[in-house]
């Protein structure tokens, strides 16, 4: 397992998700996870998904999946899930 | 599993409140490169900072961008050089070229400081710590990235205060050959009393003799995040206040915490410690002055200001040390004045005095730090107000330092602009009596009594 969260934060509109699960499934990557919320109009939406089968490569990922949010005026970051887990799990 | 709002809340932190890591700095032993012939020496110290920390940067980039975390700065702290140049330095000319080398060194592997281009003198002072003091100016002036320190008390030996005196001499030295830019070499240096060996903030860090042969120390800050945090506990008591400032805490050393174990395994050097501080940067937000306002100053320097930071710093350890298997360092908030927008403006509205600024030191890490002074002040003025923060450290069983700039052709009312991170300052007044009689009397002032507190 190599947890991965990318989280997309942006105005909301058609296909978002669509879009970055496409992106995903294409590349080997299995989604374990999906939440999303709006907060004043805006597009919050977080996915937990596992990279240990991906087929390209972290850096690769993390740059395609940056340049597809900013084609879709969202921003769409992906890191590595011991960040979080470490801040907010003892 | 992590959910939404965890994973909102920490990036907020990195975009908004700007969390990252401040530093990670590889120390590197250098023990094994002295060497009779100087150039041997030099050639044996370039070869083993290349090649030990040939991956440094790079890895600092690569995991600051899979975490999505800043780590702003790659450093080396490397043993005081004293002791490795000590068999083939015999003038402070010969120190100078071991200074030059170790820029070179600092450059081609691209970290921005590394510091120990220093020497231990808390009791006595050997031929060759007195000549790499007496070369730290031209070292300062024709380097770029090297940070010096100098050790000259400690709470089991008390203070040396020949080496006191010459430090004096040395920072006037310093600032005079260095200032066509601001005497900013002064910016570099820094006089402590018990210094630690495994410290990773500049410019005081060095790989002491009590170390490994290399290993990996990191510094966290975040000072915007305790201050967002704080926020939102206006009026309340004191018990959520610091329960909020420890669980704020908590979390950005764990963020070190999971940085510094990563580094060490991708570089294969072992993880010595986290070092707690809240480092403020002149970037607006970024501030620990801010903090103490939020609190409930007015302004930092007001009556209440060193509770407040007492205070402060407590809880940040209280909170940092559950988060890291190994705390050590300076560990406290840092009260610097050039880097923090907030004690720039304290200073500049009269609030904030360097006599308070050196009760503040009292209470928390380090000293009087990055505080600019007319650049008439006499040499004995300034061994004066270093003797009176080494005597902080040594009573109070902590380290205390003087990071001070008499910026040469300023006086009170001029400001001076350092730039990057060490930020700007306005000159602040130093108080015109003098103690040089006190600071000419040779020899040391004894340790203190380890018994009957008060």
């Amino acid at each position: 397992m190599n947890k991965v969260i990318i989280t997309v934060v942006g105005k909301d509109a058609k296909g978002i998700i669509a879009r970055v699960c496409t992106y995903l499934a294409d590349n080997n990557a299995n989604i374990l996870d999906i939440s999303q919320t709006i907060v004043g109009g805006y597009f919050n939406m977080m996915m937990v998904v596992d990279f240990a089968d991906l087929n390209c490569t972290f850096d690769q990922a993390q740059g395609d999946l940056s340049e597809l949010g900013h084609c879709l005026g969202v921003e769409i970051k992906c890191q590595r899930e011991e960040i979080f887990e470490k801040m907010h799990r003892i | 599993m992590i959910n939404i709002s965890e994973v909102l809340e920490t990036n907020k932190m990195v975009e908004q409140q700007n969390l990252d890591v401040r530093t990670i700095t590889m120390g590197i032993n250098l023990l094994g490169c002295a060497d009779k012939d100087l150039v041997m020496c030099c050639e044996k110290i370039y070869s083993k900072i290349t090649t030990m920390a040939r991956d440094l940067v790079k890895t600092g980039e690569d995991i600051s961008r899979e975490y999505g975390i800043p780590i702003v700065n790659k450093r080396i702290s490397i043993t005081p050089i004293s002791l490795v140049g000590a068999a083939c330095c015999k003038t402070p000319e010969d120190y100078v070229k071991i200074a030059q080398t170790l820029d070179r060194a600092a450059k081609e592997v691209g970290v921005n400081f590394l510091g120990g281009y220093s020497a231990i003198v808390s009791k006595g002072m050997t031929k060759s710590d007195e000549l790499l003091i007496r070369s730290i100016p031209q070292a300062m002036a024709t380097t770029d990235f090297i940070c010096s320190s100098v050790n000259v008390g400690s709470t089991k030996t008390g203070i040396n205060m020949d080496a006191v005196r010459l430090m004096g001499e040395i920072i006037k030295e310093t600032a005079e050959a260095t200032k066509e830019n601001d005497s900013l070499g002064c910016g570099k240096l820094v006089v402590l009393c018990n210094a630690p060996d495994d410290n990773p903030f500049m410019a005081g860090a060095f790989h002491g003799v009590s170390e490994a042969d290399a290993i990996i120390n990191v510094g966290v800050s975040g000072p915007g995040v305790v201050n967002s945090v704080l926020q939102s506990v206006r009026g309340e008591s004191f018990e959520v206040l610091c329960e909020t400032i420890k669980r704020t805490a908590f979390k950005i050393t764990r963020v070190g915490q999971l940085v510094a174990q990563e580094a060490s395994r991708r570089l294969g050097i072992p993880f010595g410690i986290i070092d707690l501080s809240l480092a403020p940067t002149p970037a607006v937000g970024d501030s620990v002055a801010d903090i103490l306002c939020e609190i409930g100053l007015e302004c930092a320097g007001a009556p209440g200001t060193t509770a407040a930071l007492a205070l402060l710093n407590d809880q940040v350890k209280k909170g940092g040390v559950m988060a890291s298997s190994y705390v050590g360092g300076l560990s406290g908030a840092f009260i610097p004045v050039s880097e923090d927008q907030g004690m720039i403006n304290a200073v500049e509205k009269g609030c904030l005095t360097l006599e308070k600024l050196e009760a503040m030191t009292c209470v928390c890490s380090v000293g009087l730090d990055m505080i600019a002074i007319p650049g008439d002040t006499p040499a004995t003025t300034i061994s004066g107000i270093i003797a009176d923060e080494a005597a902080i450290g040594m009573v109070n069983q902590k380290t205390t330092a003087v990071r001070i700039i008499p910026v040469i052709g300023k006086t009170v009312g001029d400001s001076v602009v350092f730039g990057g991170l060490l930020g700007y300052a306005p000159v602040m007044p130093v108080n015109k009596y003098s103690c040089a009689d006190f600071v000419n009397r040779k020899g040391r002032i004894p340790a203190p009594i380890h018994s009957f507190k008060n």
